[in-house]
């Protein structure tokens, strides 16, 4: 049945194709929209009809995602992410779809005449079809999206990572602003990739400019110590705000054997200790 | 979700194919573009449940799967074996158990390593643990 | 079966494993060490992992087992060069690898291994372990 349907919607398609282009175009132009080029559309539009008639003939009616109509999804592919660059909405998109219904429907309405069974059925069908091929457009679209925020929240939390070599064998990460679970991974990571870089025995992680720590963030905090540990260089955990404190607390997160000191400076004092360093007054006049 | 249809298979019968077994899966995580520490738990995991395979299910295979969700690249694991079985999963799963004299942490670390995790299991049957993760 | 190279440094010896070690492999290098230890009358032994990509539950009970073993035979051991993934790792799989000794890399691993041979000549006991 569906063959047969299809060849029919096929068969339509072809005899009236011109007449369907010209509506098809009129519909789409209709909207006042000048940002369409007439010439690239009416080509989009008739490479459409022919992909379209191409589908229903193999009879692949019921659905979009066969052998049948990859060719057409990768023009309605190639369509979306050309319209989307040029800053059309995803709907202003599928209407390119969608507004050959009319002109569809006119054209079964006259084939069919009286058929009502025939009609309706074939309107059915052409209305499911065209209905599957806007919606793809539009999950395309958004699939384009999801991959460039993917990417920039990569390249964000690539960026300059800032950790800060305060002396010999001694890093600082002065962490700025709202963690989250991501960005603190990354960041950690690359904290220990210095402390491999650059032998450093210690590191102080200061969190005097994080207004708030949640439990995931405090336990890749205390993993990073551990790792660290583990790999033979010590972490000080510096600028606990007493609101940060209170979390910790309520957490139940155990900070265990890590060293914490409430200032970078008080930190630092520590790490000279440790490597056996000290800071002293050149005297005048020597 | 979509396994994308590549996927390698591996048999488990001795020490050196855990060995193999690590190395495939690190050269498939390499190819979908995993972060050198993902790519880190990833073969752990691997290492740890193939070990398991081999000790306690008599040996059994592997199977390397690429997925996809449209916008993300994933990995899944799957270990089998026609061995005895686990009697009591819940007892498996739980740190520092282990019948074999080692660490007690192979199964439940594997599972801490990776974002999905399952594991089936029958007395005289064998078992089947899946493991997965995404870029 | 290859076997991996154990170095004698003074009275230290120096093993760095560059393979994707297998069971069997792990565990000769562990007799090895220990017949070594004996035989060199060695005081300190460095294990440099830094070429290891993965160090799983095995590896770690065999790196805790020859720091063990060496502690009964009057040796000290410092692991060394551990990669940030692995270490990243190894927390999440739950090992702490108790009792060995880490340094950042072998320069460090020599003076922690003085430093700790030192004060166990002069009964202080342990104070940089895990």
């Amino acid at each position: 049945m569906s063959i047969v349907d299809g060849t029919r919607i096929a068969e339509i398609v072809s005899k009236h194709e011109s007449s369907l282009l010209n509506e098809w175009l009129k519909l789409q132009l209709a909207g006042g929209y000048s940002k369409y080029d007439e010439k690239d559309l009416r080509d989009r539009s008739r490479h459409f009809l022919s992909l379209f008639r191409n589908g229903v003939q193999s009879g692949d009616v019921e659905n979009i995602d066969g052998g049948h109509w990859g060719d057409m999804r990768d023009m309605l592919a190639d369509l979306s992410r050309s319209r989307a660059r040029q800053g059309f909405s995803p709907s202003e998109t599928a209407t390119f779809v969608f507004s050959l219904k009319q002109p569809l429907f006119d054209q079964l309405r006259a084939e069919y005449g009286n058929d009502a069974n025939g009609l309706g059925r074939q309107t059915w069908l052409v209305n499911a079809l065209l209905d599957k091929l806007g919606l793809y457009t539009t999950e395309v679209h958004q699939k384009g999206r999801e991959e460039v925020i993917a990417r920039q929240q990569q390249e964000m939390m690539e960026l300059s990572t800032p950790v800060v070599a305060l002396w010999d064998g001694i890093l600082a990460l002065p962490l700025i602003g709202t963690l989250d679970s991501a960005r603190t991974q990354v960041v950690m990571e690359s904290l220990l990739e210095r402390i491999v870089e650059t032998s450093a025995e210690i590191a102080i992680i200061d969190i005097t400019g994080v207004p708030m720590v949640d439990t995931l963030v405090a336990q890749h905090l205390l993993k990073t110590v551990a790792a660290a540990r583990l790999m033979g260089a010590d972490c000080i955990i510096s600028g606990i705000r007493p609101q940060i404190a209170q979390t910790i607390v309520h957490l139940g997160v155990e900070l265990g054997q890590v060293i914490t000191k409430a200032t970078l400076a008080d930190a630092f004092r520590i790490a000279l200790q440790k490597s056996n360093l000290t800071v002293c007054k050149v005297t005048a006049g020597a | 979700m979509a396994t994308t249809g590549n996927s390698e298979s591996v048999d488990i019968r001795s020490g050196g194919d855990v060995v193999v077994v690590r190395q495939k899966v690190r050269d498939w995580a390499v190819t979908l573009g995993f972060r050198l520490v993902d790519q880190t738990r990833l073969v752990t995991a691997a290492s740890e449940l193939a070990r398991n395979t081999l000790q306690y299910g008599g040996g059994g295979s592997a199977t390397i799967e690429a997925l996809s969700n449209g916008v993300k690249k994933g990995l899944r694991l799957t270990f089998e074996d026609k061995g005895p079985g686990i009697p009591d999963i819940g007892l498996a799963l739980t740190d520092g158990y282990t019948t074999g004299g080692g660490l007690g942490l192979g199964l439940s670390g594997a599972r801490r390593l990776c974002s999905e995790f399952e594991i089936v299991s029958r007395v005289g049957e064998g078992t089947k643990v899946t493991v997965a993760r995404w870029t | 079966m290859e076997r991996i190279p154990i170095l004698k440094i003074g009275d230290h010896l120096l093993v760095s494993i560059q393979v994707d070690m297998h069971d069997r492999l792990a565990l000769s290098l562990q007799d090895d060490l220990t017949e070594r230890i004996v035989r060199d009358h060695a005081h300190g032994v460095l294990i440099d992992i830094s070429g290891l990509e993965l160090v799983d539950s095995f590896i770690g009970r065999m790196l805790g087992n020859i720091a063990a073993m060496s502690r009964v035979l009057d040796a000290q051991t410092v692991v060394v060069g551990m990669r940030p993934a692995v270490a990243i790792t190894l927390v999440e799989l739950g090992i702490s690898l108790p009792g060995v000794k880490t340094a950042l890399n072998v320069e460090k691993g020599i003076e922690l291994l003085r430093g700790a041979i030192q004060s166990q000549k002069r009964g202080d006991g342990d104070h940089r372990q895990l």
